[in-house]
């Protein structure tokens, strides 16, 4: 087993500056009522207008070469942009796939034209993203896709249907994962291949899937002989699953993974007021010392991507215990509000905002890999399979 | 945590030659504390955080800070960090350390000691780790007037002494001291309390059970690769990979936590000692959101860490003969140690909810 490493990583100087023009942007724009702060679920967070003023600002795509409209910042400026944001709950929804994850794999497989075509457009903030790996028949087992991509003149023509797909509605593109090979007996991952698809794409349907909460976020999404012409391909055919893992601590070790339900506890401090009692002050006291502690692993995962590494089991970690503390968080709240004051000016807002966080609190530690998917990649990681 | 400095390799080596814990563990008895100390005297470790003039090792609090992860690893049972702790309360107030074996007190938030006007201290201090067996007490005392508290120094021979023993049978005493002349006093620079003390030694329990937790991961890993049951190793079942996983996150938040905390106090202290006031009169919120953090969910951690540990052994872990237990009681015992994650969490949930709601983000974000 190698070592677990999570040194005290501070943000640099430079990350102050942007973090007060940051929260002076979204300030203005909260002042101007582009969006409610106090309604995380409203529109699911899908704004046009907000995610061009963002890319305006230079926020997306802020460490890209600048030749696709990047802007060649840090890794740990960006770090900055994702947590005020979300900590905001501003309406990123539009780019904020994109930006974390399209984006880089397009930057990495796509090829030179479409590099030029696509990753400016995220930048500018106008173009959405979904991502299509689970299907009907393959949910956290990735490699059981078999939604089949197969050769045809100048390209590949795909059949099948993927599901839980985020923002499919909304989406330009989706970066997909068909079966162009069976797997082999020696490797049941070969086999895959990552497709760039344009969803303007004739053969391809868009069937909504509402949740629990009543609001529409995923979809089915349903392809009938839909044409990918040959330089959609990103990276190498068959061997999708050599592409798909490297992502991964980007994906999971961001702020996202445990500030979701964040608004509940800053409800909480108001609905307990300046002088809670012993009980409210201990389990307010037990929440910040938890979410603080996270921040710091989040933050110093943040500085090992910063600087080149590859901290796969650390940023699992991150996963895995920032969305169990996100999870509770909710549940938490509730206990330790029920001795509070009725008279409270933010009783109704706290109320319903902790209903709406409760409602998607069961997602929390399923999407982007579950926590039995986490602790199986952090097992290895310790050696033990 | 553990830097490569000389200090640390010093340590290491001393570590592995004296403290070893499973040698420790099948000899019993305790004729290895005699040796293991003079041979950490020898290199200058529990004086490490006493400059030079003082006739200390000179070295940084972060350096210090990781010397004591390192006994943690080694769950020591010697006042190797109340040694460091003391060393650096006494050269708050420019007091030279005497040789041998310090502890230092108060630990507990409440706990008071008076001097008055004619340089007596008196007062009761609850759960001061090691005094039986230390030669030395460091202190710090209010005064009897309300002018400066006073950095003390104090012989353990003068003072009565109630027997006790933390959970890990470690010395864990009730110091009553009643009118006595300290061997040495000076006034604590502006602004210092005995909460700066509170905080440096919850910092360094955090420390210790950070790497106490690290060492406990190692050795459930290494077992349950071992020990076959069913035909494979235990490590093999999803449900023993899965506690390991929640035991490999307790520890990270647990070094992510402490570590934290180390820096901060390690940035805030940089300033040569008693030469610049020390980081404000009481705590600044983040140095204080840090240290109650660091020791809340640390402290945390090792109850939950230590359960899973136990779990994976099994009835092996329960033995005396397993050297599990000299991790696990410690990091029952560490936890209480400087307040426990109860009585930081009260004080912390005061703190944000006198902030106010729009405070607690920008208090976060700005660490």
């Amino acid at each position: 087993m190698s070592a677990l490493s999570f040194d005290a990583v501070r943000l640099p100087p430079e990350c102050d500056a942007l973090r007060r023009e940051v929260r002076a942007f979204l300030a203005a724009e909260i002042a101007a009522g582009t969006y409610n702060p106090q309604e995380p679920g409203n529109d699911h967070g899908f704004s046009p207008e907000f995610s061009r003023k963002v890319g305006a600002k230079g926020w997306i795509g802020m460490t890209w070469p600048k030749q696709y409209g990047g802007h060649e910042r840090s890794f740990l400026e960006r770090y900055v942009i994702t947590e005020e944001f979300r900590v905001a709950n501003a309406p990123v929804r539009l780019h904020f796939v994109a930006d974390r994850q399209s984006g880089p794999v397009l930057i990495k497989y796509a090829n030179e034209a479409i590099k030029r075509d696509v990753l400016p457009r995220i930048c500018r903030g106008e173009v959405c993203f979904a991502i299509g790996m689970s299907e009907p028949g393959s949910g956290s087992d990735l490699f059981a896709a078999a939604t089949k991509a197969t050769r045809t003149k100048g390209g590949w023509l795909i059949n099948g249907t993927k599901v839980w797909t985020s923002n499919a509605h909304h989406a330009h593109y989706l970066i997909g994962l068909f079966r162009t090979s069976p797997a082999s007996k020696e490797n049941r991952r070969h086999g895959l291949t990552q497709f760039l698809v344009d969803m303007k794409t004739p053969g391809i349907s868009v069937n909504p899937i509402y949740q629990m909460t009543g609001q529409h976020d995923f979809n089915e999404v349903v392809f009938q002989d839909a044409f990918m012409p040959d330089d959609h391909v990103l990276g190498e055919v068959d061997g999708a699953w050599k592409q798909a893992t490297s992502e991964l601590a980007y994906e999971r070790s961001g702020p996202e993974r445990f500030l979701e339900t964040f608004y509940v506890l800053q409800e909480l401090v108001r609905v307990l007021g300046a002088n809670p009692d012993v009980r409210g002050a201990e389990g307010l006291g037990r929440l910040v010392a938890q979410v603080h502690a996270l921040r710091r692993m989040s933050v110093s995962v943040a500085g090992m991507l910063h600087a080149g590494k590859e901290p796969v089991v650390e940023a699992a970690i991150v996963k895995d215990v920032g969305t169990i503390w996100e999870q509770a968080l909710p549940h938490r709240a509730r206990d330790l509000a029920a001795f509070a004051q009725d008279g409270a000016s933010n009783r109704a807002s706290f109320e319903e905002q902790l209903r709406f966080a409760t409602l998607i609190a069961p997602k929390l530690t399923i999407q982007g890999g579950t926590t039995e998917i986490l602790r199986g990649i952090i097992a290895r990681g310790l050696g033990l399979r | 945590m553990e830097s490569t400095s000389l200090i640390a390799e010093t340590a290491s080596r001393l570590l592995r030659h004296h403290c070893d814990p499973q040698t420790l563990n099948n000899a019993a008895g305790t004729t290895w504390q005699g040796p293991a100390w003079a041979a950490m005297e020898q290199a200058g470790l529990p004086l490490a955080w006493v400059p030079e003039d003082l006739g200390g090792a000179g070295v940084g609090l972060e350096e210090g800070f990781g010397l004591i992860g390192l006994a943690g690893r080694y769950a020591l049972a010697l006042p190797l960090t109340e040694t460091l702790l003391a060393g650096w309360l006494l050269a708050r107030g420019r007091i030279a350390p005497p040789p041998g074996a310090l502890t230092c007190a108060p630990t507990r938030q409440g706990d008071k000691v008076v001097m008055a006007s004619a340089g007596t201290v008196s007062g009761r201090l609850r759960a001061v780790p090691f005094a039986e067996g230390a030669q030395h007490l460091a202190l710090i005392a209010e005064r009897e007037d309300g002018s400066r508290p006073a950095i003390a120094l104090v012989a353990l021979a003068d003072v009565r002494l109630a027997p006790g023993r933390s959970i890990a049978g470690d010395a864990l005493n009730t110091v009553n001291l009643e009118a006595v002349r300290p061997i040495k006093s000076e006034m604590a620079p502006v602004g210092f309390a005995a909460k700066d003390l509170l905080a440096m030694g919850a910092a360094a329990r955090a420390m210790q059970m950070s790497g106490a937790l690290a060492a406990i991961l190692e050795i459930a890993v290494a077992y349950a690769n071992e020990r076959v049951a069913f035909a494979r190793p235990i490590g093999k079942f999803q449900a023993v990979q899965h506690n390991l996983a929640r035991l490999a996150g307790e520890t990270a938040a647990a070094m992510a936590a402490a570590g934290s905390a180390a820096e901060a106090l390690a940035s805030a202290y940089a300033a040569p000692a008693g030469a610049t006031p020390p980081p404000s009169e009481s705590l600044a919120d983040a140095l204080f959101l840090e240290v109650a953090a660091a020791k809340i969910r640390v402290g945390e951690a090792a109850g939950v860490g230590a359960g899973i540990a136990h779990q994976v052994l099994g009835a092996i872990g329960f033995t005396r003969e397993h050297v599990l237990h000299r991790f696990t009681q410690r990091l029952w015992a560490w936890r209480d140690d400087f307040d426990n994650e109860s009585a930081w969490a009260v004080r912390l949930g005061a703190l944000i909810a006198a902030r106010g709601s729009d405070g607690l983000w920008p208090l976060l974000a700005s660490r």
